[in-house]
């Protein structure tokens, strides 16, 4: 080893530089200092400024809130025919209400003698309380509204179909949480709406009696009793109520939408992303603009076929079933999710915020009196998603309640095992004939309900006429007009299956029926039903008492 | 190759319907199953009440000399008429048997529901509208002191009238 090798050793030269000059570490320390903020940022982001395609695949990659999203999206994702924007406006009103939720929970107090005065107090005393109470009430309206018109969405657009037939499901299972949490916030406010339209909402839960008796079994059985004393803790609404149905509001069901809205966005990654149709991916289309490019196209250029990614893709496929993201074709007709598809995703966002801050500034959610068990609302509405279920209500407890809402919504999870027809996905009404399927669907359903709702507001029904004034409850149960909707509709989607041989076109007629009947039943619940649920041509008409 | 003959004896294991070891497995599984619903159930029992916060649902009316004969009385907490006839007494709870709503007691003594419209005769009978079943007729006793005891969640058949 000679002199010179030992000098050039920078180990030696620090060792050195350490012993001699003694002011070195004061100094590294301020540089230090100075370049923190730069290193600071360098840990926290691990890429450089997304300006080639790499650091903008590293920009979704490596971010935790970012990487549900592949580095690259393919452009009939971001159209905006292809969603709507319903399912990011979904989240993002959830998110809202949780922010707000937990804003309100800073003064709200579960117990019967304080919740009102504690509501009263977010209306007109705490700061800002007026508004976050407000775009809480109109973003849970919003977010009913959202999952509705998405879920329509997806059925309209095959979105059901192989391989996403599981994520239906649990889309479903979100519906249902939806609805859930919605109707345990209601109480919450412990007004006179809220206390009797639950009071209505926990006897609908104990209407199972009103089949277990008339089949004489309620002694042994009786699952109404259950399922009220469940929801309730007592035989009426009051504080074990209110203190349950806070639980469920705040912890239980937000926390497992959480869960199934994780599942529900991990699904779309899986199920190879947003459905589109075969034509959104030509055989031959030239490359799209800013995607992937220069090196994917010098590559096929120089007939290369197999990149690095694809023998990956390859290693993938020989563990999993089904179809894989098509090898060598993953650049085709996709796009840098960053920045394209943050932009899409951000825009919708600001548009759904801002229309709930607009609706919160200008509109006041509603407070009543509080409640009072001995005089009921009258008349007593629930909110106007379930509004269409107390139409039917109307008719028979158990069956407006319990039987037709469970098969309605066992009827939808099911609608993917039903309907495996494999036409192409992901074009709207699956072409010209589902559209035209749709229409003379939507017109029949509309003509049942509105003549069945005319008949019964018209004529009444078995109680009212003399010759069938004693006929036994169970004949009312299983025979009143909600349940004719019901088999109407079934009926005529089995024609359309038998007249179409396609039973993709008896499920859109089946689900147009059900949309069609769901909006007529809401609006002439909300709209013409007054006191004593009598019919009225407008709110205007109802009797002052 | 090895890896193959692994393929295929795992695919006719599953294939060969019921060997010892299929047997073992599946009671593992079905038995974890089961455990797994067992303690769900378990943990279901606690909001289960079994003390219920109306619990004494037993309330005094009063002396019965205090109700003058065919006269009638509403105790609006218990949500109960008093019927006091020449025969005696009987209650009827005004709690619609639709969906609890309090059902209100016109002049010709018939009972109209506000929220969705049942109809019950005076003696508490469906008339009209969705109500599955007739108004809860409530057992009427007379306390060792001589009060008017009614039990808001004990029902009597319709027709009982407690002599007094």
């Amino acid at each position: 080893m000679s002199e010179m090798e030992i000098k050039s050793s920078p180990m030696d030269q620090e060792a050195a530089g350490r012993s001699v000059r003694s002011g070195a570490p004061l100094r590294e320390f301020a540089r230090n200092l100075v370049t923190t903020p730069r290193e600071f940022r360098d840990s926290l982001i691990r890429h450089g400024r997304p300006t080639s395609d790499r650091a903008r695949s590293q920009t979704i990659f490596s971010n935790f809130f970012l990487h549900i999203l592949p580095v690259r999206t393919h452009v009939h994702s971001i159209k905006a025919a292809t969603t709507l924007g319903l399912g990011v406006a979904t989240l993002v009103l959830f998110v809202l209400l949780c922010v707000t939720g937990v804003l309100l929970m800073v003064y709200y107090k579960p117990a019967v003698d304080q919740a009102y005065d504690s509501m009263l107090d977010i209306m007109h005393v705490v700061p800002t309380g007026r508004l976050m109470r407000n775009v809480h009430r109109w973003s849970a309206h919003a977010m009913v509204a959202c999952v509705m018109l998405h879920m329509a969405r997806a059925f309209y657009t095959s979105a059901y179909k192989r391989p996403r037939q599981f994520n239906w499901v649990v889309g479903m299972g979100l519906f249902v949480l939806t609805l859930g949490l919605s109707f345990t916030g209601y109480l919450l406010p412990w007004d006179q709406l809220a206390f009797w339209a639950v009071t209505i909402g926990a006897n609908i839960a104990q209407s199972p009696q009103e089949l277990t008796d008339a089949l004489g079994v309620t002694g042994v059985f009786d699952l109404g009793r259950t399922q009220k004393e469940l929801l309730l803790g007592a035989h009426n609404v009051g504080q074990e109520a209110l203190i349950r149905f806070y639980v469920l509001h705040v912890i239980v069901l937000p926390v497992v939408a959480t869960v199934l809205i994780g599942v529900h966005f991990w699904r779309i990654r899986k199920d190879g992303g947003l459905v589109r149709p075969s034509r959104a991916d030509p055989p031959e289309l030239p490359l799209c603009k800013g995607g992937g490019t220069d090196a994917a196209a010098a590559s096929r250029r120089a007939g290369i076929t197999a990149s690095p990614a694809a023998v990956k893709t390859y290693g993938l496929m020989a563990l999993m079933k089904d179809r894989t993201p098509a090898v060598n074709r993953e650049m085709q007709n996709t796009i840098p999710t960053w920045p394209n598809v943050i932009y899409v995703i951000g825009a919708a966002t600001m548009f759904t915020v801002l229309i709930m801050l607009v609706l919160g500034v200008v509109f006041d959610a509603p407070l009543k009196e509080m409640a009072n068990p001995a005089v009921p609302e009258n008349p007593a509405k629930a909110p106007w998603y379930f509004l269409g279920l107390q139409e039917l209500v109307s008719y028979s407890a158990f069956m407006g309640g319990v039987g037709i809402p469970a098969i309605v919504v066992l009827g939808l999870a099911l609608v993917p095992y039903l309907d495996r027809e494999k036409e192409d996905y992901g074009v709207w009404f699956s072409g010209r004939r589902g559209r035209r399927v749709a229409t003379v669907s939507a017109l029949f359903a509309a003509v049942t309900v509105v003549a069945m709702l005319w008949f019964t507001v018209r004529f009444g029904w078995l109680r009212n006429w003399p010759s069938t004034s004693q006929v036994p409850q169970i004949v009312i149960t299983f025979f009143n007009p909600g349940t004719i909707f019901v088999a109407l509709f079934a009926t005529w989607s089995i024609a359309v299956v038998k007249a179409t041989r396609s039973t993709r076109m008896g499920a859109v007629a089946l689900f147009t029926c059900f949309l069609v009947g769901f909006v007529i039943l809401t609006y002439f619940a909300t709209v013409h039903r007054g006191p004593n649920w009598d019919f009225y041509w407008s709110m205007e008409d109802w009797p002052v008492h | 190759m090895r890896h193959e003959i692994n393929q295929l004896e795992t695919a006719k294991r599953f294939q060969a319907p019921g060997t010892r070891r299929d047997f073992l497995g599946l009671a593992a599984a079905w038995s974890a199953i089961l455990a797994l619903v067992m303690a769900m159930l378990g943990a279901m029992r606690l909001p289960m009440p079994s003390v219920f916060p109306e619990s004494n649902s037993k309330t005094k009316l009063g002396k019965p000399d205090r109700f003058a004969s065919q006269s009638t009385t509403y105790f609006p907490q218990h949500r109960l008429w008093l019927y006091r006839d020449d025969q005696g007494f009987h209650a009827i709870s005004s709690v619609c048997t639709h969906l609890g709503c309090i059902a209100e007691r016109a002049e010709d003594g018939q009972f109209h529901c506000p929220c969705h419209g049942s109809k019950f005769d005076a003696v508490g009978r469906v008339t009209g509208g969705p109500a599955p079943k007739g108004l809860m007729w409530v057992e009427l006793t007379v306390s060792p002191e001589g009060y008017l005891v009614a039990d808001t969640l004990k029902e009597v058949p319709q027709g009982t009238l407690l002599h007094a």
